[in-house]
């Protein structure tokens, strides 16, 4: 088990220099004047220009700024944001748990209808069951969601008025950040009315960023139950008179969830490039909008150090998936 | 004289076989309603892209000035020259989707083009050489494929410009280390059977043995990783256009429609609906036909 570990971290390594890399050469290195892109002035006169260009240390050699720009990191500098000047990395612990709680919902969500739809269609393959239920996975996943979350604020929003259409707590509602998660720091405000508040921002995004997730997880539960009641121990269970509850919840789905397991995990990235299109709909503060506002402004240490951040994260969900995977199937470990 | 009767005889026979590999994956697919419904529209699609000027019943840049947000023909208030209704500078929102197929499709085609080819390729060159190549170029995919694409394409699109063509490069290299990846796989299984080892023992040289001898048993997860390509670039360039990061405003293509669209969401909620319907349907039948392929394709899976 550790020679595995040692060997996708070793393979991380190189990776995560190379994405710093990119993200690190995408102003330096293709068209365009990185000061004027910087300051978003066009008329420099060439003092000025040369001036903000050794502020900015971009007279630099190349390889000189990015050996620089890595030492900065190890030690937890990601640079300042040319609009706001606070450091990267905290605007980005700040608004990260709206992310993480946006994206924990959305995955639970995605689970808790998915797997069951997933097994029930594969139980029953074939069935009206499960011919509508793929059917609906297959609209899910072809679903441009930000086309979604308008026609679901139209719907709840607009003609129901049940749901509040953006942010994640009303005005009303004041406390300290304890946790940065909305609905547990809600609870812990005490303030009456505070928590369904929450709970009903969070609804409607929550649907919106599961929805691709949960079409896949659907179809992938689906098609490893399938593959797993069709293996000898799953006859031979039959065979021996256990129940149909049995054979499929003791025997087969315990099979079938190993890939889902990693189906998953797999989620982080498609939740992340839904986060950018789900937040900016919502309104909701977290990193994907962060990130398109920065776009916007033109606010390339965030662009850079967010990107970096955002791809860290999602190698390391990526190899304690790995891990995971490795530890409920010993098979894979021994390859 | 026997020689060439000889060829003939071969050219004539490799061409029954073809004819009878078509015949079955025609049977497959055929079985499949959901992919033989995608298809149909999906080709109805394709024909409503090139006769636009000829379907679609007024200009998708023309402004009735006096028929700002008209609801759909059926609905009360609605104008029958207007049937899907018009949009909030008064242009006739089923012209313009009928014109934004051709973008949407065109987007398609440019984006698995471009990372089919360059894949195929740099797949290719990658499980064929091995060695220090093959890590170089496998490590490169690794790190592409470490950002979520979305984010990496918008990125891309911020510092190369919006628009749709700049969409289009960044959609093609986000994308493009699948078909690297899948191209490489099968590389690496097929190389070593016997008809490859032959072909080498024959004679032939690393370019044929990869273009003529290896690639064309390999293409099938690579058309259904086209087809599946397709439709996603259809959907990022989309989101890309409601970002306001893909094609600008007026081009009607169906993303940047949504997001001119946005402020009216609650007055007008034809101007809302009817470009994303046309982006999800767009995107259903193709991957129904996607589907359709695979299963009729992947001898795995087929029920004998």
């Amino acid at each position: 088990m550790l020679r595995f570990l040692l060997g996708r971290v070793a393979v991380l390594i190189p990776t995560f220099l190379g994405v710093s890399l990119i993200a690190f050469s995408f102003i330096r290195l293709l068209p365009g004047d990185p000061v004027m892109l910087m300051t978003g002035q066009h008329e420099m006169s060439p003092e000025r220009h040369a001036q903000v260009m050794h502020d900015l240390g971009y007279d630099r050699p190349f390889v000189v700024q990015y050996v620089d720009y890595l030492g900065h990191i190890l030690t937890g500098d990601f640079g300042n944001s040319i609009v706001t000047k606070r450091p990267v990395l905290q605007e980005f612990l700040t608004l990260f748990p709206a992310t993480l709680e946006l994206s924990l919902c959305a995955i639970v969500f995605a689970v808790v209808l998915g797997v069951p739809a997933g097994v029930v269609a594969g139980v029953k393959r074939g069935s009206i069951v499960d011919q509508t239920a793929m059917g609906v996975a297959l609209i899910g996943y072809s679903m441009p969601i930000f086309w979604w979350g308008l026609l679901l604020i139209i719907l709840f929003s607009g003609m129901l008025a049940w749901t509040p259409v953006s942010g994640r707590i009303s005005l009303l509602y004041f406390f300290p950040t304890v946790t940065g998660f909305m609905l547990i720091d809600s609870l812990l405000s005490g303030e009456p009315g505070a928590f369904q508040s929450a709970v009903s921002h969070l609804i409607l995004p929550t649907i919106v960023l599961g929805t691709i997730p949960l079409a896949v997880i659907a179809r992938q539960t689906r098609s490893a139950m399938l593959e797993v009641l069709s293996e000898d121990y799953v006859r031979t269970a039959r065979a021996k008179g256990l129940s149909p509850f049995r054979v499929v919840g003791l025997h087969a789905l315990r099979n079938a969830l190993i890939p889902v397991v990693t189906t998953i995990g797999l989620q982080v990235g498609v939740l992340m490039a839904g986060a950018i299109l789900t937040e900016t709909i919502f309104s909701w503060p977290g990193v994907g909008k962060w990130m398109v506002d920065s776009v916007f402004r033109r606010d390339y240490p965030v662009i850079q150090s967010g990107l970096l951040i955002i791809a860290a994260i999602i190698m390391f969900v990526n190899l304690g998936v790995d891990l995971l995977y490795g530890l409920i199937n010993p098979r894979i470990r021994h390859h | 004289m026997a020689d060439i009767a000889a060829t003939n005889h071969v050219a004539e026979s490799a061409r029954i076989a073809r004819r009878a590999m078509l015949a079955e994956f025609w049977h497959y697919f055929s079985e499949n309603r959901g992919a033989l419904i995608g298809l149909i529209f999906f080709v109805l699609l394709v024909l409503t892209a090139i006769f636009a000027p000829l379907v679609a019943p007024h200009s998708p840049t023309a402004t009735y000035t006096n028929a700002k947000l008209v609801p759909p023909s059926w609905a009360a208030g609605g104008r029958s020259e207007f049937l899907l209704g018009t949009d909030a500078i008064g242009r006739d929102i089923l012209s313009r989707l009928i014109f934004g197929s051709r973008l949407s499709l065109f987007v398609g085609i440019v984006v698995v083009a471009v990372a089919l080819s360059s894949g195929i390729i740099i797949g290719l060159i990658a499980g064929y050489f091995r060695g220090w190549v093959d890590i170089a170029i496998m490590r490169l995919m690794d790190i592409i494929l470490a950002f979520p694409s979305l984010l990496l394409a918008l990125v891309l699109v911020a510092v190369l410009g919006p628009g749709l063509t700049n969409a289009m490069i960044a959609i093609a290299l986000v994308y493009q280390p699948h078909f690297v990846r899948l191209t490489r796989a099968s590389v690496l299984s097929e190389k070593t059977k016997d008809y490859v080892v032959l072909a080498r023992v024959a004679g032939a040289g690393p370019g044929r043995l990869m273009v003529k001898t290896i690639l064309p048993n390999c293409l099938a997860p690579l058309i259904v990783q086209a087809t599946l390509s397709f439709s996603t670039a259809i959907l990022d360039a989309s989101a890309l256009g409601f970002l306001g990061m893909g094609a600008q405003p007026p081009t009607p293509e169906w993303g940047t429609m949504l997001a001119e669209a946005r402020e009216f969401i609650l007055r007008a909620w034809w101007v809302v609906t009817f470009p994303g319907l046309a982006i999800l349907v767009t995107v259903l039948a193709i991957n129904l036909v996607g589907d359709g392929l695979r299963d009729a394709l992947d001898p795995k899976l087929k029920r004998s």
